[in-house]
């Protein structure tokens, strides 16, 4: 690392949150303080094989991987254009910066906490900001009506997905264990697990307790250096931005590829409307940058927003033709939205635990994903390792346990001998769980957008399961005083999903839409299911296989229309 | 609450390798904000806010250091700092906060027939608790849950502000700001030297000591 350069204390003149940083031909260089990268740039008249709207986990991913097979590639992104070195403090309340922050309504029996724990407006995405647990799919879950008889089949098949894993944590170097405990053989992972914090031992002891497997947590960031990127130095403020690009985010892996290989980033540029023309085709999108609405053409233009802005722009961008909105003549854009369960248990300890050490999430248990016996209910569950920083611990004991005044107090002083499990589970697709347009305005004049999400019973018998199981072992490691957080929600997918049919679905396994043959959906909101484990994995996997499916398509002369025979797939 | 981490001072850290220019920045401003600066309430309503946050985060005068925690909040709201999403019970959070203030004035004027601020700790505990359960239903709240004021912003605003400041994070004995430097020692019950050290009963001047030496 550059220790001498980065303690020069060199400051930035520009805001990323105002100017955009990606013009005149360069972009930031995020490994080096001041540089800069060259950029291709394109006009707005010429009509680029892709416009890709959101560069995180789907749009980033993809515009490198376009990119490198030659297409021409604008990925536009609402965020800012971030030089982690200079810009990211060791702060929770500043580093809020990094999230999705305009305003959303939120309903339902059990409205969502959005904001910081769900999604990031970055270029990178919310991978800028994620805790990079990078795990794979149980290969059941791709096909999980048919084999284990609830929500849908994906039309992927886990044996391709399996190799699209490989590159991807390859492409991140993904720190984890020789051996992975559960599913089919995988090859060790490219760099050597990380060395575990006392929270991750807890996990391990009460696993190890009730005779279970654990494991080290496979993660996106590095245990031995990598090119630019320096180890991991155990900061722990990995969910607020990492200051020394140890985490491999979309925003130093994939799009720096993708730069060097002649795509153009364009920062702190909202996309508010796709245009259509008479032909049912797109032709390009409208975006905000700069206090000006401008146009760029695109032969083909990729959604790729996260599971609310994905909807919200396919639905704002309705027309005559199109009078529910683009893709959308299954009627599901914006339906099927999935979130995960984000419960956990928590407890003191007498030794000192300090948690806040390290990635929050070092150990885990994918035991109850891959053991389906003893269940009263459907899917699966992980569940790991915290650390939980000062803001987010004190709302956590005010906002789950009631706690204020001496006792809010009081509590926050056993910061450092608390412990906690925390789940990742799998939701079931509900249609009712939906995103839909209001008529309040956000900044740039566009409908915000309402965000509807109930649990249903199923979802409720795995909540108690996990808080019930999770209980037991942090009781048997050793845990006193346990109490359950059992609001907790995260991640986004489906609202656009996937599938075998135009009637059921919005994209095909291409990610192609099924209604306009030039207009694709690659980002978490393709997801039929959701599975228990973390999704970032799977989006890039999904990504690299778009872009391998549209190079095969482009090659036989299938990108303009959608060949008869494809819609029998 | 005890002088857990006695001698132990976040901000000794400021020019060690834990800190860089960026952090030193936002926490400097941060701290630049004084106990009575107030931009968004109006007296009236700065009055009643600092009630409430006395009430949520008690601090005591023998206390060291002082957390400005309302006129935190007041600067998230001069701001329009928001988190990116609203309970559809709730107005906007400046909406949200004028007129939750102003209910609870109502309330406390129709209870105990004096404003928010002017009643007794335990009064004021128990109109917090009443609007915690959503008991609290005068026409002053024009419709908005009390609970969900209480719990979406009072609770959350005032705790968030709390511990965004350097003397919460000693109380707790946090590490603070690490970059570039991060840790060395995460098992249990291992510290690095940068750490703060707990006061163990009999051990209080050893914890000082050790304390004392986190920001070399
Ligand atoms: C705190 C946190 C921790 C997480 N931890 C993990 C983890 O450990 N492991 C894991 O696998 N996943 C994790 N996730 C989830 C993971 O980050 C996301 O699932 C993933 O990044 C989603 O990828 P995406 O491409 O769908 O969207 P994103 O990565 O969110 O990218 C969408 C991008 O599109 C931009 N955008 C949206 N609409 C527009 C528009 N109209 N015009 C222009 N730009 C637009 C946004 O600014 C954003 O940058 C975490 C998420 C959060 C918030
Ligand atoms: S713990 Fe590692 S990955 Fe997380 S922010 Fe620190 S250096 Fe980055």
């Amino acid at each position: 690392m550059r220790d001498g350069e980065a303690r020069e204390n060199r400051r930035p003149s520009d805001d990323p949150m105002r100017r955009p940083r990606a013009i005149h031909g360069r972009a930031p260089d995020v490994f080096r303080l001041g540089a800069w990268v060259p950029m291709r740039q394109f006009g707005e008249d010429e009509e680029v094989d892709f416009a890709i709207v959101g560069t995180g986990a789907g749009g980033g991913t993809l515009a490198c991987k376009l990119a490198e097979a030659g297409f021409s590639v604008v990925a536009f992104d609402a965020g800012p254009y971030w030089r982690p070195l200079e810009d990211f403090a060791s702060d929770e309340t500043a580093q809020s910066k990094l999230y999705w922050t305009d305003e959303r309504i939120v309903d339902g029996e059990n409205p969502l906490q959005l904001g910081s724990n769900n999604s990031g407006k970055s270029v990178g995405g919310s991978t800028v900001h994620f805790a990079m647990v990078s795990l794979r799919f149980r290969p059941e879950w791709f096909k999980s009506r048919t084999l284990l008889g609830y929500g849908a089949d994906w039309p992927l098949d886990w044996r391709e997905m399996w190799t699209y894993y490989e590159e991807v944590e390859q492409a991140l170097k993904i720190a984890g264990p020789i051996t992975y405990p559960w599913g089919p053989k995988r090859p060790r992972y490219p760099y050597r697990a990380h060395e575990l914090n006392a929270a991750a031992k807890v996990l391990a002891r009460g696993a190890e307790a009730l005779g279970i497997s654990w494991t080290e947590t496979p993660l996106a960031t590095i245990s031995a250096p990598r090119g630019a990127s320096p180890p991991c130095v155990y900061r722990g403020f990995c969910t607020l931005g990492c200051s020394t690009n140890a985490k491999q985010s979309v925003l130093i892996t994939w799009l720096p590829r993708a730069l060097h290989a002649g795509a153009e980033i364009r920062d702190l540029a909202m996309v508010g409307q796709i245009e259509t023309n008479g032909a049912d085709r797109v032709t390009g999108v409208h975006y905000h940058r700069d206090c000006e609405w401008h146009f760029q053409r695109a032969k083909n233009v990729v959604v790729a927003g996260y599971a609310i802005e994905t909807p919200r722009l396919l639905l704002m961008s309705a027309t005559s033709r199109f009078p529910d909105g683009l893709a959308n003549s299954s009627g599901l854009v914006g339906k099927n939205l999935m979130v995960q369960g984000n419960q956990a248990v928590w407890g003191i300890m007498d030794d000192e635990i300090r948690s806040y050490k390290g990635p929050p999430s070092l150990a885990i248990t994918e035991h109850w994903n891959y053991e389906d016996k003893g269940k009263d209910f459907h899917g699966g569950y992980a569940y790991m390792s915290q650390g939980p920083l000062p803001v987010l611990w004190a709302r956590t004991l005010a906002g789950s346990r009631g706690l204020w005044g001496e006792a809010l107090l009081n509590e926050m002083q056993r910061y450092n001998h608390s412990v906690g499990l925390k789940v990742v589970s799998e939701y079931m697709p509900q249609e009712r769980n939906r995103v839909t347009l209001t008529d309040e305005k956000d900044q740039y004049g566009l409908p915000i957008p309402r965000v509807t999400y109930s649990w249903c019973d199923n979802d409720k018998r795995m909540n108690r399961h996990a808080l019930a199981f999770m209980r037991r072992a942090l009781e048997a490691a050793g845990a006193r005083e346990i109490w359950d957080q059992e609001d907790d929600t995260c991640h986004l997918n489906g609202t656009a999903r996937m599938g075998f049919d135009p009637r059921t679905s919005v994209v095909d396994g291409d990610c192609r839409s099924w209604d306009i043959p030039n207009l694709w959906i690659c980002d978490g909101s393709v997801f039929p299911t959701v599975g228990g484990v973390n999704p970032s994995l799977t989006i890039q996997a999904i990504a690299c296989r778009t872009a391998d499916r549209i190079k095969a398509l482009a090659a036989r002369g299938d990108l303009e229309v959608r060949s008869k025979d494809r819609q029998l797939v | 609450m005890r002088d857990l981490y006695p001698g132990y001072d976040v901000l000794a850290k400021r020019h060690t390798p834990s800190w860089n220019e960026q952090t030193r920045e936002v926490i400097d401003r941060r701290l630049t904000i004084a106990r009575s600066d107030h931009r968004f309430f109006t007296e009236e309503e700065w009055a009643t806010l600092c009630a409430i946050c006395e009430r949520i985060v008690p601090q005591r005068a023998e206390k060291q250091g002082f957390v400005p925690v309302a006129a935190l909040v007041d600067n998230k709201l001069h701001t329009d700092d928001r988190e990116g999403y609203r309970d559809a019970h709730l107005p906007k959070m400046q909406e949200a906060w004028r007129r939750g203030i102003a209910a609870l004035n109502d309330e406390a004027q129709a209870r105990c027939g004096a404003p928010f601020h002017e009643l007794a700790g335990a009064e004021q505990d128990e109109l917090l608790s009443a609007a915690a359960c959503g008991e609290l239903k005068c026409a002053g709240w024009k419709g908005m849950p009390s609970d969900a004021f209480f719990h979406r912003r009072v609770l959350s605003d005032v705790v968030s502000a709390y511990y965004s400041h350097p003397t919460a994070w000693n109380e707790i004995g946090w590490g603070g700001p690490a970059s570039p430097r991060g840790y060395v020692r995460m098992d249990f019950n291992r510290r690095d030297a940068w750490e703060a050290a707990e006061a163990y009963p009999g051990h209080e001047e050893q914890a000082r000591q050790e304390n004392l030496r986190a920001g070399r």
